[in-house]
């Protein structure tokens, strides 16, 4: 779950990493008042969750509370990579001297936590790896032991940056890390971290993830979930116990297990076909899933056909053809649609599925050529 | 033969008298597992499956009682991350969790302390272990695969099933199955099981099983290249998923333009591994 940018930096805030002042409005007119409130220039930075909000025009500065309303008011009517903007943060604007990037992430390869500080603040850190590998500097924490003094101490000197900031870094760095263990995220970060014209430093942006898995132990911090994060059909879906990616294609898949789910994809595209969505119905195939998954499918007006791949485990597939049938009786589907069976008792349950008079394949390959020919000839039912 | 478990495994339930515990208990007893004993906190003294299984409150009674050595945990995600640390601490060299779902943060300081302990872990989120003939340990359906001298190693489930299943109707066997797990952080990793079916002697061939999302098949790629004799045909899930979005696993996802299949596919097959195109065409690869 990812947290706006005024959410993450009131946690940074309440670990001690010192955040301009500022706060959140909802219209143009209180965009004005706190401005008014502020005094002097302010930064008008909308809030949503995807990146290059100031490319597209989402954060301005305004010189004066009447040019913060106007500003707020042509934010408010943007639309951001597809979001609507809701909120905008009004912040003091900083004098800056130089910008720093500091974030703190989970190392797979490691499993580990890592601080990553650059003096290339600012820019996307991916892009620094990418052309300045060696202004990269990185601090691996023992999860057992966090974080030590030294290992910030470290990277301030590895940026090379002035000795008189160490000390201010140093809590910034203990700020952030607290602020990203203790909230279970799986990133956080400072970017840019500025130091300004009269050498304070101050978290100008921010952004932390929220690992899903543990929210069960921040009841406050579900409560921050915005819900543009997701599409519709993917918060249904989840209430389903399905996990569904919408994707741009037309051809409707519903799988179970997620690895076997994307080489399906994986197939239906290397043969030139074009997936519309990644589900994963989980184990076996209950009726009630299936039903839940087909109107999840066919809610998006893209499809055009549609295919099931199911591996018959635990679950025979006569079992698993028996409720794929009790589920088309609770939905009609209006695409055509053909099934795969693999696994146990495999013939057995594709002949249940042949006498309801339904298109089955055994191979992989096979199903995916029927379900692109059928999308491309708009064969219906 | 076979690696991590054979008939001889004795094998511990922790978690046995939930649904899914006490279901795939069963099957494992089908199987002919040696399914020793289980654990659930405050049901000690009960019997499980028809008075074959007793249930013990800790693990470390459980260990006194039947000296298992090998234990199984279908234990809620909330608390998984204590269950695995309560197996180690008891002394249960061999840890397999299928529970998904297990915070990050729980996983980094677990595998931290099991590593240190010398415990070895499978999973999160994985299928666990199959030894055909031998042993299971697991969740994964132990008709779809025969004896034989193919090792398969994975970080899918269903996907897998797919692979053994496919081996079987080409008249492939396999020495062990092990389903790693598809979560970001997890315990044995794909190096691990690399290098303990190049020292098995009867494993012949090694099929791997990857997906987007992290650096363990680049890896993996270096490990072969450098280490190993044996040939090995591999498989990358997700060379259609778009970046940014996670795909069911929670390890399964592309970020910031690392972690992607075309990426994970030219590294094992500048490792020297036939890469199959889809997972049917994994047993041709093989001959």
């Amino acid at each position: 779950m990812k947290l706006h940018e005024y959410q993450s930096k009131q946690l940074f805030a309440k670990h001690g990493v010192p955040i301009p002042r500022g706060e959140v409005a909802e219209t143009p007119a209180e965009a004005r008042a706190i401005a008014e409130r502020l005094g002097g220039k302010v930064a008008v930075k909308s809030q949503v969750l995807v990146g290059g909000r100031g490319k597209a025009g989402g954060i301005r500065l305004a010189k004066t509370p009447e040019e913060a309303e106007q500003i707020a008011a042509a934010i408010f009517e943007l639309e951001i990579k597809g979001l609507p903007v809701r909120k905008i943060l009004v912040d003091e604007a900083a004098q800056v001297s130089s910008e720093i990037y500091l974030g703190v992430t989970n190392d797979r390869t490691e499993g580990s936590p890592v601080l990553i500080a650059s003096a290339e603040g600012g820019v996307e850190i991916e892009e620094v790896a990418r052309t300045h590998p060696d202004r990269i500097a990185r601090a691996w924490v023992d999860p057992l032991i966090g974080l030590r003094d030294y290992q910030a101490r470290n990277l301030a000197a590895a940026m090379e940056l002035p000795r008189q900031h160490w000390s201010e870094f140093s809590q910034m760095a203990r700020g952030l890390f607290d602020t990203y263990w203790n909230s279970d995220a799986t990133l956080a970060e400072i970017n840019p971290l500025v130091i300004t014209k009269q050498g304070q430093l101050l978290a100008l942006d921010g952004k932390i993830v929220i690992d899903d898995n543990a929210l069960f132990r921040h009841p406050e911090l579900e409560q921050l979930r915005d819900l543009d994060e997701e599409a519709p059909s993917e918060r249904e879906a989840r209430g389903h116990g399905l996990s569904y990616v919408k994707l741009d294609g037309n051809i409707g898949c519903m799988v179970n297990g997620a690895g076997l789910a994307m080489a399906t994809m994986d197939v239906i595209m290397g043969l030139g076909g074009e997936p519309a969505n990644f589900l994963d119905i989980g184990g076996g195939a209950d009726a009630e899933k299936v039903a839940a998954a087909i109107q999840i499918i066919l809610a998006d007006p893209e499809v055009k056909s549609m295919m099931f791949n199911i591996f018959g485990g635990i679950t025979r597939c006569d079992e698993v053809a028996r409720g794929i049938l009790m589920a088309l009786e609770q939905v009609p589907r209006e695409v055509y649609l053909v099934t795969r069976l693999v696994g146990t008792n495999e013939e057995l349950g594709r002949q249940i599925l042949a006498d309801a008079r339904m298109d089955t394949a055994s191979s992989l390959v096979e199903a995916a050529e029927m379900v692109i020919e059928a999308a491309k000839m708009g064969v219906t039912e | 033969m076979s690696i991590l478990i054979d008939k001889d495994t004795r094998v511990l339930v922790q978690g046995i008298t939930g649904r899914e515990g006490l279901f795939h208990a069963s099957k494992m007893l089908d199987y002919g597992s040696q399914v020793v004993a289980g654990v659930t906190p405050g049901k000690g003294g009960d019997w499980v499956l028809d008075g074959k299984v007793p249930v013990f409150d800790t693990v470390e009674r459980a260990l006194d009682a039947t000296g298992a050595n090998c234990s199984v945990l279908f234990v809620p995600a909330k608390f998984a991350g204590d269950a695995m640390l309560e197996a180690g601490d008891a002394g249960v060299p061999l840890v397999i969790c299928i529970t998904e779902g297990v915070p990050i943060q729980d996983m980094m300081k677990v595998r931290s302390y099991l590593d240190q302990e010398g415990v070895r872990l499978v999973g999160p989120n994985c299928p666990g272990l199959l030894t055909p003939g031998g042993s299971k340990a697991g969740i994964i359906p132990g008709r779809i695969a025969d004896p034989g001298s193919i090792g398969v190693v994975s970080r899918s489930g269903t996907l897998t099933y797919e692979v053994l299943y496919a081996l079987q109707q080409h008249g492939f066997g396999v020495t062990t199955c092990v389903g790693i797990g598809g979560d970001p952080i997890n315990g044995t990793r794909f190096t691990d099981v690399l290098q303990m079916f190049e020292d098995d002697h009867h494993t012949e061939a090694v099929v791997m099983i990857g997906e987007i999302g992290g650096a363990e098949e680049e890896r993996a790629a270096d490990f072969i290249s450098s280490s190993m004799t044996k040939p090995v045909v591999g498989f990358i899930a997700g060379q259609s998923a778009p970046p940014g979005k996670r795909m069911g696993h929670a390890g399964a996802i592309i970020e910031a333009g690392s972690g992607m299949a075309a990426d994970k596919i030219a590294a094992l097959q500048s490792a020297g591994v036939r890469v199959a195109e889809h997972p049917e065409a994994i047993p041709e690869l093989l001959n």
